[in-house]
């Protein structure tokens, strides 16, 4: 059996609509009624929710079929689905590389033919990366075009739900499908109701111009960068126009990203207290100690306060790259710190933003590398933290943005696949998803 | 010493406010971690302050009454429950 599943379903829908007959992999921390959804966390390996996201409602009134729901780094923190408490996911194109993250899995399901098409969530790069990485198509929408409602929530001033398949047309069906307001969600907005976005998919680039991000180019790996070129070499030879670009910004993206991303974790996981879901305080006690409060008739089992429970079931319960980001986003927020990371890194937000729009009044799209690397192997990047967060630094300015981008593959270098971005503007979707079309 | 040194008892301060127990090896190696990473994030030190005017809407609608989560559905993850609540550690 595939890594790329937690849980395996057959949830054939009883609706018909342009999904019919297509098997759909949902990420996991995507919730779904009355199958389980652990965001690759032990905190939640049992958590069954009672309701659909409205995505999951969407899939089912298309005549979708879910077939499973797919492993992602936990919480969706990572950037090669090994932070998993279930275990890595592998690339289907080669076994001993990761296949990115944190959407890892979606990617493999569909890479490996397991789902014809996936959704993930992308907060910084989630759904481009391992799109890259695995060879397939990804798209992260412009913020506030797909509802949130069900989505586990991480980061929520940054993150989308996305799609994925094996095709630009495919990705943008889907996209066709989950777009469009929500009363569920005050953050959507009314650009994606009846949107039309795989007949977007025509590979016509001819008098499009394109902007390339000449900082995002520079810090790629060589053999990166040289197939982003050859790809872009052959859109121009195909009637666009190639600008090159720079973006002073773009040098701070990475660290605002993840002291907005971290600080807002912080928060969000707050909730995951062991009391009305996840694993309790008593349950992440041994049992000798949990044996001998139940003979003392101590009320409820629960050994301390409040706080001491809370700490303890936090403990067990997540692992290391979540604690490690909870605390750091702690830190940031902290008394003495606020202003010196959180408002510089708003500041930076609203500084990335503006040379965007400047960007995006010279071109149609703008184009770099998705990652600055090629898939590393199993287990190569986990170590050093830091290292681990600067692979994320072509994609996070466009969530720092809220803008759409899409990742294709745009060719192989030592036999593994490099993907080529494009940006547009805020509900600009038919023209990236174009621009990915020309280079299939 | 940079402003970015961390010690572990800043750590273990930290993650007592973000209610996260922590074993001693965690503490040790968070520590070290956090430095590479505080000290990176002070780069944003360079970014001028910049005038944004974020674009919101209030979005309001009619309060009404929808169908919500029976009880049995809404207690049904939780890990101890009695006759009908959530069960919780003592109030300290």
């Amino acid at each position: 059996m595939s890594d790329a599943f937690i849980t395996r379903t057959d949830i054939e829908s009883e609706s018909n609509g342009p999904l019919d007959g297509k098997r759909v992999a949902v990420k996991d921390n995507i919730s779904t009624e009355g199958i389980r959804t652990t965001c690759g966390s032990a905190m939640l390996a049992e958590y069954v929710p009672p309701y659909d996201a409205t995505v999951i409602e969407r899939l089912k009134e298309a005549g979708a079929t879910v077939v499973g729901k797919t492993n992602m780094d936990e919480f969706g923190m990572g950037t090669t689905t090994e932070t998993s408490h279930f275990g890595p996911t592998t690339n289907p194109v080669d076994e001993e590389r990761v296949p990115g993250g944190s959407s890892g899995g979606s990617a493999a399901a569909v890479a490996a033919g397991e789902a014809d098409l996936a959704l993930g969530s992308d907060t910084g790069g989630s759904v481009r990366c391992p799109a890259a990485f695995c060879g397939v198509v990804g798209i992260k929408p412009t913020y506030g075009l797909v509802s949130r409602y069900g989505l586990v929530a991480y980061a929520n001033s940054l993150e989308q739900i996305g799609p994925l398949a094996p095709t630009v047309e495919g990705a943008a069906g889907l996209l066709d499908v989950i777009a469009g307001p929500d009363d569920r969600d005050a953050t959507t907005r009314s650009e994606g109701a009846g949107s039309e976005y795989a007949s977007a998919a025509d590979g016509d680039v001819a008098g499009t111009t394109i902007g390339v991000l000449t900082d995002l180019v520079d810090g790629a790996d060589e053999r990166v960068a040289s197939v982003f070129e050859e790809s872009i070499a052959d859109l121009e030879d195909r009637g666009a126009e190639i600008r090159e670009i720079e973006l002073e910004s773009l040098a701070h993206a990475v660290g605002a990203y993840y002291v907005i991303a971290m600080s807002e974790a912080s928060s969000n996981l707050a909730r995951f207290d062991g009391v009305r879901y996840g694993i309790s305080g008593e349950q992440s006690e041994p049992e000798a100690r949990q044996e001998a409060k139940r003979t003392d008739g101590e009320s409820g089992g629960f050994d301390g306060d409040w706080n001491d429970a809370f700490a303890r079931a936090r403990e067990t319960g997540f692992g290391p790259e979540v604690k490690r980001r909870i605390l750091l986003g702690t830190y940031a927020l902290s008394a003495g710190y606020h202003d010196r990371y959180y408002q510089k890194a708003q500041d930076a937000r609203a500084w990335i933003k503006q040379d965007f729009d400047r960007a995006l009044a010279e071109a149609d799209v703008l184009a770099s590398p998705t990652m600055p690397v090629l898939p590393p192997k199993l287990g190569a990047s986990l170590d050093d933290p830091l290292q681990h967060y600067l692979m994320d630094a072509n994609t996070v300015p466009v969530n720092l943005a809220d803008l759409p981008a899409i990742s294709v593959p745009a060719g192989t270098a030592d036999g593994l696949p490099v993907g080529a971005q494009f940006v547009g503007p805020a509900f600009g979707e038919r023209d990236v998803i174009r621009a990915a079309s020309a280079l299939e | 010493m940079t402003d970015a040194s961390v010690d572990p008892a800043t750590v273990r301060h930290v993650a007592a406010l973000a209610r996260v127990d922590l074993d001693e090896n965690e503490v040790e190696r968070f520590a070290t971690q956090f430095a590479d990473v505080l000290e990176y994030f002070e780069t944003l030190d360079e970014v001028p302050e910049t005038e944004s005017e974020p674009d919101l809407v209030n979005v309001l609608r009619t309060d009404e009454v929808h169908e919500g989560l029976s009880q049995a559905e809404a207690l049904r993850n939780a890990p101890e429950t009695e006759d009908g609540y959530f069960e919780g550690p003592p109030v300290g």
